[in-house]
């Protein structure tokens, strides 16, 4: 059994324009000591689906799935108390604005504690020992005084290392990171990567990382879902995502990266992601695809199996030529 | 700061491709800025740029690199005539604009124009597309409103927005586009050099590839040079003909990209350039994480500022700056570099 097992995610939510979807059936199995990357550019519905999971949207989302299971529990069946007890604890998320997701008005020392105190039952001094101790896990020198340090005396870097403590401070089994170094310079990132990569080998614990840059994955992930417009078009290996991408969005997002690039012109892909109004009949990527045909203007499309990594799409590719299938019926 | 600073670069050492035809050429600009620390106080110096010198061809690229607080904004800030510099020339045609009058000043501002980070800050909500674009026509020229607005049209045109989206306001498109529109506004005075300062660093990737073709398009057929400030290794690869690192303020590197990213010399390069993630996961490269982080610019640590950071870390590097020298292909300011 999977730590985290997600089938069929879809969320909803209900705008003065109507119901709009912005996560669309979603599966994803998380594994402990496993690191799962999940990658798409804004509006993708990455954060959105790792939210549903922790509880953590607003009331106007309707979250539906036909199995969101954490630790072998019902995430959907438990009542909001039952909730708390886990998230915080068992199920801990990183935030992608260091800076802006730690209270200003607190010392980092109190918000460090503050988790402990409401899931663990330590002593005062217990808690304030293990704080210490978490402060020099991620690498924050002279621990014991930085825990008096307000946010706004810490840099970027320094923040993130805080909000890693904090997310490791009730032991967790999964971790979620959201863009967790999307705010910070390269060296930092570099860093930041490093230790979570260690956190995550010394401890065991499952991570699933939400990014959109492609470097990050390739160098930190094990198994990567790749998102567009609220759907999981592809998920595989890193190495094979890199090597042989199935999904037309994957190629074609792989090849626009400059560093991949062969010439002076990137091959772009044209247009943008749709939004609520201009949702295609079909396959969702197919006005921008330079594959689509009629099927896929007019059909959605059915997921392929593992050997073409999951891949929702009609003619999925194998070394960059799309494949016909039997359509399913 | 009671050491002696020395010069950065003379013009001597600058890598000269075409030493006469430079359509920008800055010596030894600095700048740096008072900051009050408190009310009883006293106020700081810090020095955001400390002498950074390029000579920037016609049709050309330069890319400035650096992490937050390396002082590439300062220097955007500078050649934009946004600000005078605190010390150092800038030449434009041959005129120092460091020195020059307001008039002058004024005169030279067409000349170089610049795109900002952020295309949902840089734009003003209530102003149509055309009247954006239009506006600096409206300051800089004496042209008629007809005449506004078929440069206004044309540019639009060129940067692949349609006649339709001239009376339409900014909310009402994609990140995208609003960059395209930004680099609109920045070229409808038909500069010579145009600086973007982060210019994709916004965007998704798809759509970021779509404005770096712009880009490559507009510089080829408008021939105007870039100064590309960016933090983005990739990026900067793909658009730049010649690099400059920075660290606090000072050029660490500086030279052709090909030798810049073939052959990095200063630490600090090098370490950029291994920390910054490669999209294939069967790549082997040396990697190089750096200790620390970007010292405070209040109180930058004696003689090089990389030294408490830097793993090649020598005596004579804690005492005494190091001079931005010719080595190899490449302009370096490093001890530890033979």
């Amino acid at each position: 059994m999977p730590l985290l097992s997600i089938r069929n995610l879809s969320v909803t939510f209900a705008t003065s324009r109507g119901p709009f979807r912005a996560v669309d059936g979603v599966d994803l199995d998380v594994e402990a000591g496993e690191l799962v990357a999940i990658v798409g550019e804004s509006g993708s519905g990455k954060s959105v689906a790792m939210l549903a999971v922790m509880g953590l949207l607003p009331w106007t989302a309707t979250v539906t799935a036909d199995r969101l299971t954490f630790d072998g529990r019902d995430m959907l069946a438990l009542s909001a108390r039952g909730r708390r007890k886990i998230i915080g604890r068992d199920l801990a998320m990183i935030f992608q604005e260091p800076m802006s997701s730690l209270n200003p008005c607190f010392t980092v020392g109190f918000q460090i504690r503050e988790a402990m105190k409401a899931h663990l039952d330590l002593s005062r001094a217990e808690r304030q020992a293990r704080a210490v101790e978490l402060l020099e896990l991620v690498g924050i020198p002279e621990p014991e005084r930085r825990l008096s340090a307000f946010p706004h005396q810490l840099s970027g870097g320094m923040s993130q290392r805080v909000m890693i403590a904090m997310a490791l401070a009730c032991k967790p089994k999964l971790i979620i990171a959201d863009e967790p170094t999307t705010a910070l310079d390269v060296t930092i990132q570099a860093q930041i990567l490093d230790l979570l990569l260690r956190l995550q080998k010394d401890s065991g614990v499952g991570l699933v990382l939400i990014t959109h840059d492609m470097g990050v994955v390739a160098e930190t992930a094990q198994r990567v879902c790749v998102h567009y417009a609220g759907q999981q078009v592809e998920m595989q290996e890193t190495r094979g995502l890199f090597r042989d991408p199935h999904h037309p969005y994957t190629a074609a997002l792989l090849a626009a990266l400059p560093e991949r690039a062969q010439g002076r012109m990137l091959p772009s892909i044209p247009g943008v992601v749709p939004g609520l109004a201009d949702r295609p009949k079909g396959c969702l990527f197919s006005p921008r695809c330079r594959f689509a045909t009629d099927t896929c203007r007019n059909v959605p499309p059915p997921r392929a199996g593992a050997e073409f990594g999951f891949a929702l799409c009609h003619t999925p590719l194998l070394a960059g030529v799309p494949q016909r299938r039997e359509i399913a019926a | 700061m009671s050491e002696p600073v020395p010069t950065m670069a003379t013009e001597a050492a600058l890598p000269t491709r075409t030493s006469t035809d430079a359509v920008m050429e800055a010596v030894d600009l600095a700048q740096s800025y008072e900051v009050s620390r408190g009310l009883f106080a006293k106020s700081a110096t810090v020095k955001a740029v400390a002498g950074v010198s390029f000579r920037l061809a016609p049709r050309s690229t330069l890319a400035v690199v650096g992490e937050s607080g390396s002082g590439k904004s300062t220097l955007a800030r500078m050649l934009t005539l946004i600000e005078r510099p605190g010390s150092g020339a800038l030449r434009l045609d041959d005129t120092d604009v460091a020195e020059a009058d307001a008039a002058t000043r004024r005169r030279y501002r067409g000349e170089v124009q610049m795109v900002f980070q952020n295309p949902y800050g840089s734009l003003n909500p209530r102003q149509t597309v055309g009247k954006a674009i239009e506006e600096p026509l409206l300051v800089n020229t004496t042209l008629s409103a007809t005449e506004r607005r078929e440069r206004a049209l044309d540019m639009m045109k060129r940067v692949g927005l349609r006649p339709e989206h001239h009376g339409r306001y900014p909310h009402m498109f994609s990140g995208g586009q609003r960059q395209r529109i930004a680099i609109a506004r920045a070229l409808v005075l038909r500069p010579k050099i145009l600086v973007l300062d982060e210019p994709v660093s916004a965007l998704d990737v798809s759509v970021r590839a779509q404005v770096l073709n712009l880009l490559v398009e507009l510089q080829e057929s408008l021939g105007v040079a870039y100064v590309f400030v960016s933090h983005d290794l990739g990026v900067v690869r793909h658009m730049a003909d010649e690099v400059l690192v920075m660290y606090l303020g000072r050029a660490v590197e500086h030279g052709p990209r090909d030798a810049i990213f073939g052959a990095p010399k200063h630490p600090y390069t090098r370490a950029l350039l291994s920390a910054t993630p490669v999209a294939d996961p069967e790549a082997r490269k040396e990697r190089i994480v750096l200790e620390g982080e970007l010292p405070s610019p209040f109180n930058p640590p004696k003689g090089c500022p990389f030294n408490p950071r830097c793993p090649l870390v020598m005596d004579r590097c804690r005492v005494e700056m190091p001079p931005l020298e010719r080595k190899g292909a490449q302009l370096v300011a490093c001890w530890a570099v033979s």
